[in-house]
This record gives structure tokens, sequence and C-alpha cells, in this order.
């Protein structure tokens, strides 16, 4: 040993090269675990799972507690490939009614999102489907059911106004970071005026999860889990039964009906034509319905209750009239020929006597005569050498009966319609170079101005009231925290005082009560009630036919407003549904069915 | 002969404690690491953690027959063990169970024996018995090329059993050569070219080949400018560029994309959390998530819920730094390396140099396992697949590891008889 060379020094060679390593290594693992936050969450991330439970959302009843919008369970299928194994997929596919294609594409794309995480494979599937399906589960590992809520009509009424519900978007999202991808949110209608009342919140619940994503127990035993709160119900204004009568009615037609209560602004009933199943819009079948419905070239997605703008027509004239007297131009007793000069430019249509007082005028629906109205309206000592202010004061008048503007209550899609301000005809005609002459088919509702029947039925319960609205609603009341909530609204005044309706009330009683009222026909015995036919001048093809009427007359219970577009006078189409309208919600009942068959047997859809 | 009590007297308790710490605390992690709340007997056997214990039990036996075992058997044997070894390895070559794609087990009725793990310490014997011989000096070639063929031989053989990992372990004897006598030139050399390696995988190899240049030109203003000098550093930067340029070449022409991308993700360039990085990514979470304190015993979710892959043995260093954070890894580096100081204390009082050589094969084998274990957990090596000594789970790897230290010990307690 002695003769060999000692290299004993490398010892410390060894030594410090050992404790450079150890010394690296502390470095390093002090680097990773104490300061550093990021492999903390990244190791969350890895096995919480927050789990969205979802609340069910509020039903919807109409004013008599009838159902109107429920929840039905419904599937979605998930699918983690990592833990699919071998299985028969033709059996599989002919049990989920897809084909084999179909399969493949499903299953790429959940492998493309990814092979731990569960994905959705196929969405909405009933709960009869379901029924049959999870029996055979066991035998397809990896997939299993996640259950959501659909929503059902059992009515299948008022699509319009119940709206629906679909997938949040992004703008959706970015609005309101309560909402999720996947998510639903009311789209249209009350669904969308009252999301927030009928979606309730979601809770969540965090589950530890393995590598293979399987359960292994809730996350410090529960204590960061919220209990989903169940959406609140929503009693809405309408009467179920006279809103099914209406679309009966208005099968086959187009046009619509809107039906208000006076006495608080309820909408009883808003009926468009044509319209669609609203379960057609619900589930796995929503986007290609939807489709179908926006192609459709009569238009069933569109509100014409709320969107469609119409001219007024002669039951405009009653506006005319009333702020004739407001403006103490036009007495009860004031006459005007309807022929001669004072006709001069707008002749009468109908046979009649002459001259007529202002009740035989309604009655008639004289045109001459209302356009002397107008003419002395704007005619008035001081207003004279100044058409704009005189258009202005009349333009008051009418906004104040709640024409173009929104109600902005919670009716879903509302137009403002056309009520022009003053500067419009002086764009047209040039400033003060024009005159009531210029403007004269606003006497008759014709003309520039446009108004939905949302706000004709309104104008119709402001003539009930003798002069005042509440706003057309729908919300009647909701539960919140097992409270019952009553909508309030505020009650608006029109220009005209109580006593100038008197005898515009009492014309439209002759309108239907007098053997030579426009609308006689459509008389209901017992019951005294008032009406205003009108026929829609229209450009593009056959006079649309409107009435507006409330009843009874002592005590209004329902105004409302009728347009039946493309068919005519509106004592033929319009005033007969207004009328068993009436009878329906007063009486419940339908005497006259010869009436009620005439109207269901017609086909008055033209293709214009 | 001696008596049954002096032997005990002089035993390095030390480094037993050392060992029974490491081998307690390993288990507590192996426990962690496949807990579930169905088993939880520590002594069910059906579980892991009851066989680990199984495997202890029968370590402390085999330490007993190796402390009432002659010393002498140990050297004069040597070679007789290794030649055995060799022919195992041969044999479990040929009738050996393949597992996972390597065909290194032998199956005993229920229990697999992994012959490789015992092939270190039946090396280590021969090298320390052929270089301890009297008149062979590592000053001559003869003598190097007889150690690198103790060492390649069964190296050579576990390669071929397609277990690379272990392979691997046994260039860590070049320590030992080193410690008796190696130039150190070869030390360096090596690591130069696996520097140059790495360096020319990561930079474009023009950038290495201009860094190299002006390391050369640098180097030529501090040494003495003769023409030897300057034709000696000129000749090392062609090789070394030649080594850059063939490196690269290789590496896009030769090998495949797989392994093109296993060596990417070896040296850091592509992280590749998906695929071969997955590994590495889970266990520097588990490991990272743990804290300063960690999580606490059983509270570790990244290892309790299986998303660190083999985190019972190759990966258990993670369970470690999960539920006892720092101070945990703090815990096990210090075990380990009071274990590597007080191993070269040992070997250097060795008044027989078979008995110190011996000891450094014990302190390379084992540095080896624990540098590239613990280092791939927390991504500084490539993630080669060997156990951490006396923590991972493995009858075979335990049992080999305790063979191989308790034989220095014993060699050790022995050295006061010698003159």
């Amino acid at each position: 040993m002695a003769s060999k060379k000692s290299y004993h020094t490398r010892k410390y060679v060894i030594t410090g090269f050992i404790i450079l390593i150890a010394f690296t290594y502390l470095v390093r693992l002090f680097i990773l675990q104490v300061p550093n936050n990021s492999y903390k969450l990244s190791a969350q991330n890895n096995v919480l799972r927050h789990i969205t439970l979802y609340p069910s959302r509020g039903l919807i009843y109409d004013r008599n507690n009838t159902l109107l919008v429920y929840n039905e369970a419904a599937y979605d299928l998930l699918v983690i490939p990592a833990q699919v194994s071998k299985f028969d997929t033709s059996y599989f596919c002919s049990l989920l009614r897809i084909s084999q294609e179909a399969f493949n594409r499903r299953f790429q794309k959940a492998l493309r999102h990814s092979r731990y995480r569960p994905s959705i494979f196929l969405e909405q599937i009933s709960k009869e489907d379901f029924a049959y399906l999870e029996e055979n589960l066991f035998k397809f590992p990896g997939f299993y059911f996640q259950s959501r809520t659909l929503r059902e009509y059992p009515l299948e009424l008022a699509a319009h106004t119940l709206g629906f519900i679909g997938e949040v978007d992004h703008n959706n999202i970015s609005k309101e970071p309560y909402y999720d991808q996947g998510d639903y949110i009311g789209k249209s209608g009350i669904e969308k005026s009252y999301e927030h009342i009928l979606r309730g919140r979601k809770g969540s619940t965090i589950k530890i999860v393995d590598v293979f994503n399987r359960e292994q127990g809730s996350f410090e035993d529960g204590h960061f889990d919220t209990i989903p709160l169940p959406g609140s119900n929503v009693t809405i204004t309408m009467d179920a039964s006279l809103q099914a009568y209406g679309e009966m009615l208005m099968e086959n037609k187009k046009g619509s009906i809107v039906a208000i209560e006076p006495s608080s602004g309820d909408i009883l009933t808003l009926v468009t034509s044509p319209s669609y199943d609203p379960n057609l819009l619900v589930g796995r079948v929503r986007s290609h319905n939807y489709e179908k419905l926006l192609k459709d070239s009569l238009r069933p997605l569109m509100n014409r209750a709320t969107m469609g703008t119409y001219s007024p027509g002669s039951t405009f004239k009653i506006l005319n009239a009333l702020i004739g007297l407001q403006e103490s131009v036009l007495y009860p007793e004031t006459q005007y020929h309807c022929s001669g000069p004072e006709s001069r430019p707008i002749r009468c249509t109908h046979y009649h006597q002459t001259p007529l007082q202002l009740k035989g005028a309604i009655m008639h629906s004289c045109n001459p005569y209302f356009w002397n109205v107008f003419r002395s309206i704007f005619n008035q000592p001081g207003f004279q050498d100044n058409i704009s202010n005189a258009y202005t004061v009349w333009r008051d008048h009418v906004t104040s009966f709640g024409f173009g503007k929104k109600f902005e209550t919670d009716i879903p899609f509302e137009m403002k319609g056309n009520i022009p301000l003053a500067s419009v005809y002086d764009r047209i005609y040039g400033k003060e170079r024009w005159t009531a002459l210029t403007i004269r088919s606003l006497a008759i509702g014709q003309g520039e101005i446009l108004v939905t029947p949302l706000q004709m039925a309104n104008f119709s319960a402001i003539l009930a009231n003798r002069g005042y609205y509440y706003p057309p609603h729908f919300l009647k009341e909701y539960t919140l925290d097992g409270n019952k909530v009553e909508a309030q609204y505020g009650k608006q005044y029109s220009s005209v005082i109580p006593e100038n309706f008197d005898v515009i009330i009492e014309a439209m009683q002759d309108v239907i009560g007098s053997e030579h009222g426009t609308a006689h026909w459509v008389r209901i015995p017992g019951l005294t009630f008032c009406g205003k036919t009108g026929t829609v001048e229209n450009p593009h093809g056959k006079d649309h036919s409107m009435f507006i009427a409330f009843a009874p007359k002592e005590d209004p219970a329902i105004a409302l407003c009728v347009i039946v577009e493309n068919a005519g006078y509106g004592s033929t189409w319009a005033a007969p549904i207004a009328s068993l309208m009436i009878e329906k919600y007063i009486t419940g009942d339908i005497n006259r069915t010869w009436m009620e068959q005439r109207i269901l047997e017609s086909n008055l859809m033209h293709d214009q | 002969m001696r008596t049954r009590g002096n032997i005990f007297s002089n035993i390095d308790w030390v480094i037993v404690i050392l060992y029974f710490a490491m081998v307690l605390t390993g288990w507590v992690n192996i426990y962690a690491a496949v807990y579930n709340e169905e088993h939880h007997s520590i002594f069910d056997i059906t579980q892991r953690y009851g066989k680990q214990l199984v495997w202890i039990a029968a370590s402390v036996l085999i330490i007993l027959l190796i402390f009432f075992t002659d010393t002498k058997v140990f050297s004069t044997f040597a070679y007789f063990f290794y030649a055995v070894m060799v022919l195992i390895l041969i044999s479990v070559l040929l009738f050996g169970k393949e597992v996972a794609g390597s065909r290194s087990w032998f199956q005993i009725g229920n229990l697999g024996i992994q012959p490789a793990e015992f092939a270190k310490f039946a090396t280590a014997l021969a090298l320390a018995k052929y270089l301890s011989t009297f008149n062979i000096s590592l000053s001559k070639r003869r003598a190097i090329i007889i150690s690198v063929f103790i060492i390649l031989i069964p190296a050579g053989l576990i390669l071929l059993q397609n277990d690379t990992g272990s392979a691997l372990v046994f260039l860590s004897f070049i320590l030992v050569l080193y410690r008796e006598g190696l130039s150190g030139t070869f030390l360096i050399t090596g690591l130069s070219v696996a520097i140059l390696f790495v360096l020319s995988l990561l930079f474009d190899q023009m950038y290495v080949v201009i860094f190299l240049s002006g390391f050369a030109i640098m180097a030529l203003f501090f040494i003495r400018r003769s023409f030897k000098n300057i034709a000696r550093v000129l000749g090392i930067l062609v090789l070394a560029s030649a080594i850059v340029l063939s490196v690269d070449y290789a590496f896009n022409n030769f090998l495949g994309p797989h392994q093109q991308k296993r060596i990417s993700v070896l040296i850091g360039v592509d992280p590749d959390i998906r695929g071969a990085g997955y590994n590495v990514h889970q266990s520097k979470i588990a490991i990272g998530s743990g804290g300063f304190w960690g999580k606490g015993f059983l509270e570790g979710t990244q290892t309790k819920y299986d998303f660190v892959p083999e985190q019972d043995t190759d990966f258990i260093f993670c369970t470690m730094g999960e539920e006892f954070g720092f101070i945990g890894s703090l815990l096990v580096i210090g075990l380990f390396t009071g274990l590597f100081l007080r191993i070269i204390k040992l070997a250097e009082r060795q008044k027989s140099s078979f008995a110190r050589i011996y000891g450094y094969g014990v302190l390379s084998v084992l540095l080896f396992h624990f540098m590239v274990n613990i280092g791939m957990t927390i991504g500084l090596t490539p993630v080669i697949g060997i156990p951490l000594p006396f923590f991972s789970y493995g009858g075979s790897s335990l049992w080999a590891f305790t063979i191989l230290l308790f034989i220095f010990i014993r060699l050790d307690a022995h050295r006061a008889q010698l003159l």
C-alpha cells in the first residue's frame, strides 16, 4: 500500500461536489416550494372541480293562476374520453338515434376538448329517452348524464309574449359575469323581461377529483358550496282563455288583437298572427326551428301587436274630436256639411243626412266633418300666424294619449310608431310653408302618423277611463322570498278633461247601438259596448280592417284594438272579432255561434 | 475470532441510525402515496405499504446475516460474487419475465427479483478487489481498461435488458476510479463533451462555434504563447466545433421524432406537459404546491389522487415535497448529505484499501441515485427511471441497497482488528 501514490486529497473534491449538489437542490427546492404560488394554483386546478348547480327556473302563471310555462327535466349526455372503453357503437347509436358519422364527429369533438374532462356529447335528451338510456348506460363506461331543465308550454299559446330561453352568448357574459358558457338566459318576451326574477341563483359545489376525473368527495366538507336558489314564479296579466280564444279567431288571418283592462293597464290578451307553437323553440330543435320560422315569408316571428305600425285610420277621428273639444273649437252641437265648400278637399264616403253634429259624425265616420274639426284646431286665434306652434299643441295632445312613444314597461320589442315633430314638416315643405291643409290627411288618421295596435288598445282604454291610463304591462305579481310582490304602475293623464269624453263615448256606443252605426251588426244583446271602426288605407295592397272598442260602457272591463291586415272594412272583420272577444271575456261564453263560425272559417291570409 | 458483543460495539451507529431514519421516512411516504380509506391497517399486506413493511423486516434479517458474516468472505469471494452476478444477468436475459418492455425480472413464487439491483454491490466488490490488488495503479492504461471492463460488463448486460436507467448507474463508478488515481482530465473531458452536447442542442450551432472561438482567443491571452500551446488550443477548438456540428447533424438526421422530443424535453427546450414532460410537470406541481410547511400527512392531493405517476417508486420524493413541504425536502437532502459525508469519513479511515475503495463504490451508487432521482422530480436532470435509495417502494431495491451499505458497515466495524 505504501508503494502506491496516495490520492487522499481528492476526498475534498468529492466532498465539495456532494455539498454543491445538495446546495443546488435545496436552492431549487426552495424556489419551487416557498416563494412560488403558481404551483399551488396548478395543484388546485388539478384536483378541484367546480360544478354548477342549476336552479329551477321560475314558473309563469296567467292572471287566473293557469300555468303557462313550467320546467321539464332534460338531460345532457356527457363523455370523458379517457374513461371510455370498447363498446358496441352501433347499438349505442341506435339507442341515441344518431348516425355512426354523428357519433364519430361528436366523439372527436370531445377528444379535442380534453381526454380527461367531461364534454357534452349529446344535449337535451328528453326524459322519456333518458329513462331508457339510463338503464343501459352501464354498458358504456365514460358516459354519464347531467340534468338540465327545459321550458315546456302546456297551452301552446302566446309564444311572443312568453318568449323563449337559449344559451347565453358572448355579449351576455361580458355584460353580466353571473353567466357562464352554457347557461340559459331569457332571449325574448317575459323570459327576457323578468330574467332576473325567473332565473334564481346558481349554486356551486366543489368536488375533489383524481387524475381520471373520478369524484373523491367534496372539498372541505362542502364549506364553500352554495345551494342553488330556485327562481321566483311570475304571474302575468294575461287571461289565458281569452288569449287562446283570440289566437283561435286570428287563425288564417294576418293581424293582431290587444286587449287591456282599463282600470289597471293589465294586458289581457296580446295576439299576433301568424304565430307559432312556443314548444318549437325549446331544446335541441330550437335553432333548426328558429331558422325555419325566420325564413317564413309570413314572418311569424314578428310581433305585429307591438312592432307592426299602421296608420290609425278613422279611429283617429275620435282623437281629433277630443282635441277640438279640449281646445274649445268644437262643441257637441257643432255642425258641418259634408258637401259643398266646407268639405273640400275631403269628401264623404258614406251616405247619410247632412249636416251632422259631432255624435252623428263619429257614428257615420264622416271625413269632411273631421277635416273641419282639424282645421279649426289649427286656425284658432293666436295660432294662425304660426303653424309650427299650432301643430305642436296638437301633437302634445296626441302624445298625451300614449302615441309616438314606447310605454317601456315589460313589453318585448315595442315600436314607438311615429307622430312627426313640426320640424319634420318644416323640412319637407319649408319653414312656415305649410298649413293645416297641407297635412289634412292627419284629420282622418292617414298621412305620416303611425301607431301600433298596442297603442290603439291603450287609446281605447283611455276612452273607457275618460282620460287616463296605466301603462300597459304584463307583470301582475311575483313571489320574492315567499312574499308576493305586486307590480305598481303610475297613473298617466291625457290632456283632455273627463267631461269632454262624454259625447265621444255616447257616439261610440251609437257606432254599435244605433241602427245606422257603422258596426251595428256586431252588437251584443244585453251589453252596452262602445267602438269605432277604421279602414286603414294601405299603399301596398288591400286596406287593413281595424276596430277599437271597450265594454261595458258603464264600468269598462276590457278595452281592445283589433287589426286584420288586408281585410278591407273595419266593420267586416275587425269589429266582429272584437265583439266576440268582448262577449267571451265578459260573459265567458259565446252565444252568437254564427258569427264565430264565420270568423273561424275565413281564411284572409293573402300573400300581398 | 471476535465475540458477538464486539461486533456490535464497533459498528458505526450514526450510519445505522441514518439508514433507519431514511427507511422509515420512506415507508411513511409510501403509506401516504398509496393511502386509501378502505385499507387503513398498516399491516395490510395486500397494500404496498404493508408489503414494504415486510421488505423492511426482511432487510433487518439481511443486516444481521451480514453482521455475522466474516469480513474475509467479502474480499475473498468478491470475484465469485461478481461472476455469479454476471451469470444471473445473462440468465435473466434468457429466462426473465418481461415487465413494461424490460426483461429484467425473475419471478420466484410471488416474489419478483430484479437482479440488476444486486449487480451494483457485486460490481463494487469486484472493483474494490481489483484496485486494491498490490501493484495495480490507475496511472497505467492496462489497469484503466480492466477497471472499465469490470464496470461495463454488467452495465452492458443490463442495457440489453432494456433497463437504461440501471445501466447508467454504473457510470457512477468513475468516481471511484477518480478517487483511486484516475487522471482528472478524463472527468473534465467527459464533462466538457456533455456540456457541448447540450449547448449545441440549446443554441444555434453557429453561435456555439462563435462562442467557442471567442473562448479560445481569450485562452490565448492567458497561456504562454508557445507554438505547442497555440496548436493545442486551436486543436481543441477544431475538435469542439466538430462535436457541435456533428451533434446537430446527428440530432436532425439520425434520431426519430420521438427521440428528438425526449431529448428536447430533457434539456428543457420543450416543456411538452402533455407528453414526455407530463411526469416532470405534475411532479413539480406536487412539490411546488407543498409550500414551506407542506400540506400535512395524508393531505397531499396531487399524490393521493394519482396525478403524479409512479409516486410510490421513482417519484416518491413528490409525496415528501407535497405533504411535508420545504422542511420535508430539507430533511431528505440533509439525511442523504449526512450519509454521504459519513461514508467518506468512514472510507477514509479504513486501513484496508479494499474497504476504502468499496466505501467509495457505495458512495458512487447512492450519490448517482440521489442526484438523478431527486433531480428529475424537480426538473434538473432527465427522467431516468431509477429509485430513491431506502425511500422508494420495492423489495429488490431496498434489499440491494441494504446489502450494499451494510457490507461497508461490516467492513468498517472490522477495521479495528487490522494491524
